[in-house]
């Protein structure tokens, strides 16, 4: 991909309200609960506040991405730097949202918020690399810009 | 007063004297007229990214034209391929999301690679390129096909009208008169005039140009066989070096000589040929390219490198967004700097030069060219070369092969000549047509007609890919973009882009 700083962060807020909501919606139903007592509630709690802390919290990310985009003679941003930016995307979220940075939602398993984060992230990045094109015909030309 | 001859259904010196014609003009020649919303000139496949992008917006196939001498969209373009040895197995340098056939880019060449021929390693490289794996690159077959299927899907031949287009007119009371002239024996009249609204013309290279001293040697010798244009049918020069050992000064640094210099090494590998090259260049970069960590490009040994002819985000990203604020000789100097001459970073080539290098038989030498001239013996040709330290040096070879590239001046396409001499049409920095951000030529607008370009002829303008697969798609979907603002199509939404990518999956005729 080929984003400017305003196409990366357009285009993370549009495609985690677009795929990252859907996803999450789903994964809340499907996705073991950590224990007998935990409702889809808390699932959802849980799994909608560390997709707000990757939309926030990932607007800073995009501007470090972005400074590191200009050391790249080609000025773009290779598919696998989206898939494994989301290590320490991953990294940081769960401290903030096991700190209760944001929201104190009191200890969160590791393992229930790596299965969402992981699919979440690994489909947004399916998404961003080809499919959201079939909607969004010039989003491409344009640094991932909407408008 | 010379006496003008009117023959019926043909020009006169005096109508072509009239930079803007009547009807009446046109009537009483006993021209016919035709009367179509939208005509496009040339094509290839820069008229078909453009008809393709029209069709998939919802246009008829009754309200577009596209004149041509050619019958399917990719002939010229496998033509050129083939001379600068790209036969269709071999691979272009083109991203595999700059997908001809379809406006949405996805699923890319690669992806439809690796289904077809059970190749997952393809996904694996397109997902992890340029980090992991080197960047895909298409087949030049799969390119011609898939053009193929899309042409057929939109019902390309029904707009297909083959003839030669002579010029376009402005016309009085707005729109344009395309002036053509159809396969001999397919009309009663010799010309038949087109009134469209809307013109496109996409005609790609106005031809092949030598170096100046090659073309120079070939007029004077009328020697065509030993000083070879890589664009131009030159497969007696590979026959000769399996036959003989010979030697070959190739000039020029670009992709294509890279692809040459691949033809004559693979023939060595297997096919026995003792083939001497000498590489001649003018410029030697060696190192980087430019002095800011952020703005620099790797070259080595006389080769820039870059994986396209841009970087990357020139196509659709902060480079096409730098392009966009420039003018005039500013904007001329950036496409230069991320532009100009460079090759792909391939290994396999890489490997091959390395060992030429190692074992003699590709040597490198740089310096100016003064003189060519055949030789005494009359089997070959001898080049003068003035060397940086200010030496003279002889080259004697079999064959020189100019690999500087396609780049001939407009004025030599009598239809682009015309539109600077009758249509208002002016040319850019770089000596092309002069267009818009939308790629409508500057200059030409009649009454509510519009006239637009695409492809190697805008070079100069505000986006630098435009002699590229996506760049032509860029340019039809700007100029689609601007059509539908005069009311001709609809916009394509997200709604309608769907539906119809939908329909594009399933091959479904539109």
């Amino acid at each position: 991909m080929t984003p400017t700083l305003n196409g990366r962060i357009q285009s993370r807020i549009a495609l985690i309200l677009l795929v990252g909501v859907p996803v999450t919606l789903i994964l809340g139903l499907i996705l073991p609960r950590p224990t007998d007592a935990t409702t889809l509630g808390d699932m959802y709690e849980v799994f909608f506040t560390a997709l707000a802390i990757v939309l926030v919290v990932g607007i800073v990310w995009e501007f470090i991405y972005h400074a590191l985009q200009q050391l790249r003679w080609e000025k773009d941003w290779p598919t696998l730097f989206g898939l494994i930016t989301g290590i320490p995307e991953g990294i940081v979220a769960y401290i903030l949202l096991d700190q209760g940075v944001f929201r104190d939602l009191g200890d969160i398993p590791l393992s229930t918020f790596l299965q969402m984060f992981i699919i979440v992230w690994i489909v947004i990045w399916l998404v961003a690399n080809g499919p959201f094109q079939i909607f969004f015909i010039r989003w491409r030309y344009r640094g991932g810009r909407f408008v | 007063m010379s006496e003008t001859r009117v023959t019926a259904g043909d020009i006169s010196d005096e109508l072509m004297a009239k930079s803007v014609w009547s009807d009446q003009d046109i009537d009483a020649h006993g021209i016919p007229r035709w009367t179509i919303p939208f005509c496009s000139v040339g094509g290839g496949l820069g008229s078909f990214t453009m008809v393709d992008t029209l069709r998939v917006a919802g246009v008829p196939t009754d309200q577009m034209l596209v004149l041509s001498d050619i019958d399917v969209p990719s002939e010229t373009y496998e033509h050129l391929a083939n001379n600068s040895q790209i036969p269709r197995h071999e691979r272009l340098r083109s991203d595999s999301g700059s997908v001809l056939d379809c406006i949405w880019g996805w699923p890319g060449y690669a992806m439809r690679e690796g289904w077809a021929k059970k190749a997952p390693y393809r996904w694996f490289q397109v997902a992890t390129e340029p980090i992991l794996a080197e960047y895909f690159t298409p087949q030049a077959g799969q390119v011609y096909e898939s053009v193929g299927r899309e042409a057929a899907r939109i019902n390309w031949h029904s707009m297909l009208h083959k003839g030669v287009v002579r010029t376009v007119r402005k016309r009085a009371g707005g729109d344009y008169f395309v002036l053509f002239t159809p396969e001999p024996g397919s009309h009663p009249t010799k010309r038949i005039a087109v009134q469209a609204k809307f013109v496109h013309i996409a005609v790609g290279y106005p031809g092949v140009k030598m170096l100046g001293d090659l073309q120079k040697y070939r007029t004077t010798y009328n020697d065509y066989q030993r000083v070879i244009n890589a664009y131009e049918p030159h497969l007696h020069a590979y026959e000769e070096m399996l036959r003989r050992p010979t030697t070959v000064v190739v000039r020029g640094s670009g992709i294509v000589a890279s692809r040459v210099l691949q033809r004559m090494i693979d023939d060595r590998d297997k096919n026995g040929a003792q083939t001497k090259i000498i590489h001649l260049f003018r410029n030697y970069p060696d190192g980087w390219q430019g002095d800011k960590i952020t703005f620099r490009r790797p070259a080595k040994r006389g080769w820039a490198y870059q994986a396209f002819n841009y970087p990357k985000s020139a196509w659709g990203g902060q480079l096409r967004d730098t392009l966009l604020k420039l003018e005039g000789d500013e904007r001329s100097a950036f496409i230069d700097l991320t532009g100009g001459t460079n090759t792909a970073p391939r290994k396999d080539w890489q490997e091959q030069l390395e060992r030429g290098l190692r074992e003699g038989f590709y040597t490198q030498t740089r310096g100016t060219v003064a003189d060519v001239v055949p030789a005494e013996n009359g089997r070959g040709t001898v080049t003068t070369v003035k060397t940086s330290d200010g030496h003279e040096l002889t080259l004697d070879a079999d064959f020189i092969i100019d690999a500087t590239g396609l780049e001939a001046n407009i004025e030599e396409h009598r239809v682009l000549n015309d539109l600077l001499e009758h249509g208002g049409a002016g040319k850019n920095p770089k000596g092309r047509l002069d267009v818009e951000r939308h790629f409508e030529v500057r200059g030409t607008g009649s009454g509510a007609g519009r006239l637009y370009a695409s492809g190697s002829i805008t070079l100069g303008g505000y986006y630098a890919g435009v002699d590229s697969f996506l760049g032509l798609q860029y340019a039809a979907l700007q100029i689609h973009d601007a059509l539908a603002d005069h009311g001709f199509c609809k916009k394509i939404g997200p709604m309608r882009s769907a539906s119809q990518w939908w329909k594009w999956a399933r091959n479904k005729q539109i």
